[in-house]
């Protein structure tokens, strides 16, 4: 082969790792019922690719060549071992015996489009603590080292690395199934999933402390792995969360200045939105609403859409939005949701009825250390003129948040009150 | 696979049922272990003593510790168990999340480790 062709295989290879490397291990996992064992055998199946392939040309289905493949290292790998380890024979007998039935429709069939849902439940899994759901998520699922996940997590890569070998310990020993859930539990299931998928993407989309207040590459591989699961499970849930994503993802540039500061949404040049993604959220978001009953994503996604669809704060539907929040109540009462449908009610009906409701969220005792509270707070107030009690307001806000950007956001709106004279 | 289901309820709870409520909830537990074994899933269930009659007992460096009481100081008690043989972790949960003692208190499923003992 010439070395022109041999790097072109090289790319054929690399491209089939980023496009296929994720379905092939979940197909193998399932053959070989084990992580571990189904990583070393992707990693072997692609190596025996590249040498094999330059010789022998590209086979008409790479996918199920790198799964057979894989298989067939993983079962020698074993008998190898079985030399020190009797058990081993055992096991690798069953594995080879478990699968002669398995033709090229099972390494390519609908059942792999399965085994990528198997592989996101199981990571999901209730069973696993949720910091190990997106740990095992990210990793197995998405395909990131354990150095990337730490560092998107701001935590390091020993950390993330503890995470999922107990996670994976725990698969093994309390025999957590490789399965989709039936279909009686399915909406729980996939409420824990879809979980993961907006935990991922909130991550990178305000960094909980730090300067940066983006992290792209978590909120892109969360776009991706809810492009994903709508593609496999197209439940309006899923939907409303690909469209919430969307939607607010499409605020990324306009919503911190150059200089790392936070932009609200009613200061945010809109042109600077994705507009793409604005319609392509708007979409999504009709498609969910006709499939019948929305949950809380949906209803999230289609409050983003109004404002999305909005030319200013002024224009926007703060009627259908009000409705909108009451319900997202009905569907999943939280006092953050109450705390963002008073800010709405103070824009359809003026600053003191906001106040109002949100004086009866603090008297409950409900978000007292929430500071976005004291902030919604605080801009009421200062509508209102209540120069004094803004004041206070902010001063509780900041002393409850440590994120760099809100921080000199809060402080410049003190500054300006002090602009204002009291 | 076979699991363990820890059921931990609050004692004083259990105490401050009326007769006829623990009647009932009594009942229907039997009646539940009772089909649990006819699917060949239960292998053995007992409520157990308050925990007033738990000791917990360590050995350090050698010497052997005996203290009274759970484990675990929580608000619920280890109040009984099921030894079950299902499939796989979901199965168990599913036997476990019907057992009457979910509703009042939580139930610990614990994977037996086979060729153990103890």
């Amino acid at each position: 082969m010439s070395e022109e062709s041999s790097t072109s295989l090289r790319a054929v290879v690399e491209e089939l790792y980023r496009t296929q490397s994720r379905q092939v291990l979940a197909t193998l996992i399932r053959l070989l019922g084990d992580f571990d064992a189904a990583e070393e055998a992707l990693h072997e199946a692609f190596t025996v690719a590249v040498e094999q392939w330059e010789r022998e040309g590209i086979p008409a289905n790479p996918r199920a060549w790198l799964v057979s493949t894989g298989r067939f290292k993983a079962i020698d790998g074993m008998r190898h071992r079985a030399r020190f380890d009797a058990s081993l024979e055992e096991l690798a007998r069953q594995l080879e015996t478990a699968s002669v039935s398995l033709d090229a429709e099972s390494f390519d069939g609908p059942s792999v489009e399965d085994d990528r849902l198997r592989l996101i439940f199981t990571c999901c899994h209730p069973a696993l603590t949720p910091e190990a759901q997106i740990a095992m998520t990210m990793r197995e699922v998405c395909g990131l080292t354990t150095e990337e996940i730490a560092r998107a997590f701001l935590t390091k890569p020993a950390t993330i690395a503890q995470r999922i070998v107990r996670a994976k310990s725990k698969i093994r020993d309390a025999r957590i199934p490789y399965e989709v859930p039936p279909q009686s539990e399915l909406p729980a299931r996939l409420d824990a999933v879809l979980r993961v998928v907006y935990l991922v993407f909130n991550e990178g989309y305000s960094a909980s402390s730090g300067n940066a207040v983006t992290r792209q590459d978590l909120s892109g591989e969360a776009i991706r792995l809810a492009r994903v699961l709508v593609q496999l499970l197209p439940d309006p849930e899923t939907i409303g969360l690909l469209a919430l994503l969307l939607l607010q993802d499409s605020r990324r540039d306009a919503r911190v200045s150059e200089s790392g500061d936070v932009i609200l949404l009613e200061d945010q040049d809109r042109t600077r939105w994705n507009r793409e993604f604005v319609a392509e959220g708007a979409a999504l978001v009709q498609q969910a609403f006709s499939m019948g009953e929305v949950g809380p994503y949906a209803i999230q996604s289609a409050i983003a859409s109004i404002h999305a669809q909005a030319a200013d704060a002024a224009a926007t539907d703060w009627r259908r939005i009000v409705e909108l929040y009451d319900l997202l109540l009905q569907a999943e009462s939280s006092p953050v949701v109450e705390l963002n449908r008073a800010v709405a009610v103070a824009m359809l009906d003026g600053p003191a009825a906001g106040l109002t409701l949100i004086d009866g969220l603090l008297a409950r005792g409900e978000l007292k250390t929430y500071h976005l509270v004291h902030a919604a707070r605080a801009d009421l107030c200062r509508r209102l003129g209540q120069t004094e009690e803004a004041r206070r307001a902010y001063e509780q806000a900041l002393s409850l948040t440590r994120q760099g950007p809100e921080r000199r956001f809060l402080e410049r709106r003190l500054l300006g009150l002090t602009g204002q004279g009291s | 696979m076979k699991y363990l289901c820890l059921v931990y309820m609050e004692e004083k709870h259990l105490h401050a049922m009326p007769q006829a409520e623990r009647v009932a909830l009594s009942d229907e537990s039997m009646a539940y272990c009772e089909a649990l074994t006819k699917q060949g899933e239960l292998l053995s269930a007992s409520p157990l003593h308050p925990v007033d009659t738990a000791t917990t007992v360590r050995v350090r460096n050698g010497k052997v510790a005996a203290t009274d009481g759970p484990f675990a100081e929580t608000k619920e008690q280890l109040a009984g168990y099921l030894l079950i043989h299902v499939r796989d972790l979901n199965d168990a949960l599913r036997v476990a999340a019907k057992f009457p003692g979910a509703r009042y208190g939580s139930i610990e499923v614990r994977p037996i480790k086979e060729g153990g003992c103890a």
